[in-house]
């Protein structure tokens, strides 16, 4: 028993953690474009340092 | 510097490199601060200075390489915000279920009392916030439904989760065995799932057609009669004013033409391919496009009494009756709903005759109710109808409407437009042209230098012959004429036959000629073919016991060309008001129709017809009244759409008889009180997933 009143909260809290990461991600935009994101991974990262621009 | 967003429509995004060109290039335009593209939406949103104008910024974009529209609807349309709502409640009912789940596979594992009673607590404490919070969407709507007399769908979803929330917290509280906390939150996850793809399948139709109507010109410059002139808002002008409209601009009123002879490009509202040839006297209509040379005319309507406006207004008048149309998930609901709350009602009644007291007659009734609550019935429908749509997707074929593909199955009457319907709704070369390879760059580099649809289509059709332009010099473009240039000394020029002493023997073609020094004249025959693959999909409407029928705005002539050798009927010259006359007529015989057309002329008929397909090259107006648009040039798409959809509707069906059988072997179970919580919960995972199996077949429903 007393095993319990030790994991049942960390299973909630680990579910709850999982929960507020979703909500997160949501508000953050991340499923806004899911196609972009699947095409976005080919782009080169050398492009970035000489496109762009150094300030402005 | 105040910075500004602006956001485009980029249909032209193919690929990751079309990303990072897009989002590159408009980094090195001055002003530009930062640049996303969107790629699902096919949208790139641009912080920028807002000295810079969207007029600018679109030819930015244009000068990297993509034809863009500035996007005009809201930015964060409704759809989004629910689809958001959605999967915010979808995530507590998720989280919720699993660890109710969690404690509930410890009571039927055999719990002793104390430790069962603590997990029943423990479960109430997740549940009812979580219920509360996730059940939302389907409170809401079963209230709006009740309190106007209806019920729908959420009716006894919303009654079910409360009764059964309710009964296992006076279980939990009287120390009971038997508390359904799981079922209620595995309920409201299941049909959140549902609801969820329905809205996502909603918000995805909707970016696809995300351009508003903007066919008339905002505003006219009107002349004055002491010669002055100044620009005034459409709404404002008046009939007997005097309007001078430059090239290639929009009419901003119905008028009658007082000076100048140019062609007019009437497509939009009447449908006519060809342009039509205007001298003084000669009407134009709003919306139409000045082509060739400037010219004044005189305002015998505006705003409100144009043609175009009461286009626009058959079209409103026309949206009733489709509004008015039931899902038939609702149909079923409105069936389903009162039996479930009678055999509830029925079992409670019942077991109370029996005598085994309240407490164990309302538990009974509570079995009823989650093992009846729809849960496959509430996914049987979305869950078929994104599958259908991911697949028609594929081929191109976007869905605007959700029940778009439950009315293509009705339909028995296709009725089909010419222009940009049948045909292309473009000129395109109508045999090979008669040039050698220095000609053709020659005639490239001046076809490029105008803006007249000839020009356009020759520079579209050398280009995609991969012909490089000649370098020329003193480009002139002559309105009315043709363009000219000089090219090593040599004079070439390009423009109406009758400009360079060509012979026009059989008129009515689209024909422009080319020549080049002291060289022959050639012409240039254009014409408004048919989409690829038009025969094939007239004989496939026919194999589906369709008989497809021509509706044109255009001369007879041209009508009878392109409807006779595909064998179809056909009506010529008919009107927006007669289009949508004819539609309404067989309707009212109790046809179903079917409606295929484009153009602003065919908006009120896209509107009217029982279902309605447009090209997506269709006018915006077409795009926004049709239910279903598809991409690329071939007219194959409708016939799969319909094969598609009846494909689906069989899905539906069968989902719908799986959800009834499954209903009549778990009923009477639950009835005589032989249900336990393990038992329904089972049952009800086991039938959502049978019928969200049988809807995964129609992912290839779309070949």
């Amino acid at each position: 028993m007393s095993g319990l009143a030790l994991l049942i909260p960390i299973a909630l809290l680990m579910g709850l953690v999982g929960l507020a990461a979703f909500f997160w991600s949501l508000k953050n935009g991340q499923y806004d474009d899911l196609d972009g994101s699947a095409m976005r991974i080919l782009i080169d990262d050398e492009r970035e340092e000489e496109d762009t621009p150094v300030s402005k | 510097m105040t910075v500004a967003t602006s956001v485009f429509n980029v249909p032209g995004l193919r690929c990751a490199a079309c990303i990072s060109k897009l989002e590159g290039g408009l980094a090195h335009v001055d002003g530009v601060i930062d640049a996303r593209v969107n790629f699902t939406t096919r949208r790139v949103r641009i912080a920028h200075a807002d000295t810079l104008d969207a007029i600018s910024l679109r030819a930015a974009i244009g000068r990297i390489g993509f034809p863009a529209e500035p996007f005009v609807g809201d930015v964060e349309a409704k759809a989004d915000g629910e689809t958001r709502m959605l999967a915010q409640a979808l995530g507590v009912a998720g989280f919720a279920s699993m660890n109710i789940m969690l404690l509930s596979v410890g009571v039927w594992a055999g719990a002793d009392p104390a430790t069962r009673q603590l997990f029943h607590w423990l479960s109430a404490l997740i549940a009812l916030p979580a219920a509360t919070y996730a059940g939302r969407p389907f409170f809401i709507s079963a209230w709006a439904a009740l309190r106007h007399g209806r019920t729908n769908m959420d009716v006894p979803i919303a009654i079910g989760v409360i009764l059964t929330c309710a009964a296992s917290l006076y279980e939990t509280i009287t120390g009971g065995r038997h508390a359904y906390f799981d079922g209620a939150m595995m309920l409201l996850f299941f049909l959140l799932s549902g609801r969820l793809l329905d809205s996502v399948m909603r918000a995805r139709a909707q970016d696809g057609v995300a351009a508003l109507q903007r066919q008339t010109a905002s505003r006219g410059l009107i002349l004055a009669k002491d010669g002055s002139s100044h620009w005034r808002d459409a709404d404002d002008i008046a009939p007997g004013m005097v309007l001078s409209v430059a090239v290639g601009e929009h009419f901003a009123a119905d008028g009658l033409v007082e000076r100048g002879t140019s062609s007019v490009d009437c497509a939009l509202v009447t449908g006519e391919s060809a342009p039509a040839a205007v001298a003084p006297g000669d009407s134009v209509l709003a919306g139409t496009i000045n082509l060739d040379a400037p010219l004044t005319i005189r305002v015998t309507a505006a705003a409100e009494a144009t043609a175009i406006a009461a286009i626009a207004r058959l079209m409103e008048a026309a949206s009733g009756a489709k509004s008015r149309y039931v899902r038939i998930a609702d149909r079923a609901a409105r069936i389903y709903a009162p039996a479930v709350h009678s055999l509830a009602l029925l079992s409670f009644a019942g077991w109370m005759i029996a005598g085994v007291g309240v407490h164990q007659s309302i538990l009974i009734a509570v079995a009823v109710l989650i093992i009846t609550c729809p849960c496959a019935l509430g996914l049987a429908v979305p869950v078929s109808q994104v599958v259908a749509a991911g697949a028609l997707l594929r081929r191109g074929i976007l869905i605007k409407d959700g029940s778009a593909l439950e009315r293509l199955v009705e339909a028995d009457v296709v009725l089909l437009d010419k222009t940009g319907t049948l045909t292309l709704g473009r000129p395109v070369p109508a045999a090979r042209f008669d040039l050698n390879a220095y000609e053709t760059s020659v005639a490239l580099a001046l076809a490029r230098a105008s803006r007249h649809p000839l020009s356009r289509a020759l520079t579209i059709a050398l280009e995609a012959q991969g012909v490089e332009a000649a370098e020329v010099d003193e480009l002139d473009e002559q309105p009315g004429l043709g363009v000219s240039a000089r090219v090593s000394g040599e004079l070439a020029r390009l423009g109406r036959p009758e400009w360079l002493g060509l012979e026009v023997t059989a008129p009515g073609g689209l024909l422009t000629a080319f020549t080049l020094g002291e060289g022959p004249v050639h012409a240039l025959r254009f014409d408004d073919a048919l989409r690829p693959g038009t025969d094939q999909a007239i004989i496939r409407l026919r194999e589906l016991g369709f008989k497809p029928m021509l509706l044109s705005g255009d001369r007879e002539m041209a009508v009878r060309s392109i409807a006779e050798p595909l064998g179809i009927e056909w009506r010529a010259g008919m009107t927006p008001q007669s289009k949508f006359a004819f539609i309404t007529a067989l309707q009212a015989e109790g046809r179903r129709v079917l409606m295929v057309g484009d153009g602003l002329n065919d908006g009120p008929a896209l509107k009217a017809a029982h279902v309605s397909i447009a090209p997506s090259s269709a006018s915006d107006v077409g795009q926004t009244a049709a239910d279903l648009l598809f991409l690329g040039d071939a007219l194959s798409p409708v016939p799969v759409v319909i094969i598609a959809a009846r494909r689906t509707m069989r899905v539906v069906r069968q989902n719908f008889a799986l959800a009834i059988t499954y209903n009549l072997v778990a009923v009477p179970l639950a009835m005589s009180g032989l249900v336990t919580p393990l038992i329904a919960a089972l049952a009800m995972s086991g039938s959502s997933l049978l019928v969200v199996a049988n809807a995964l077949r129609l992912k290839w429903c779309a070949r």
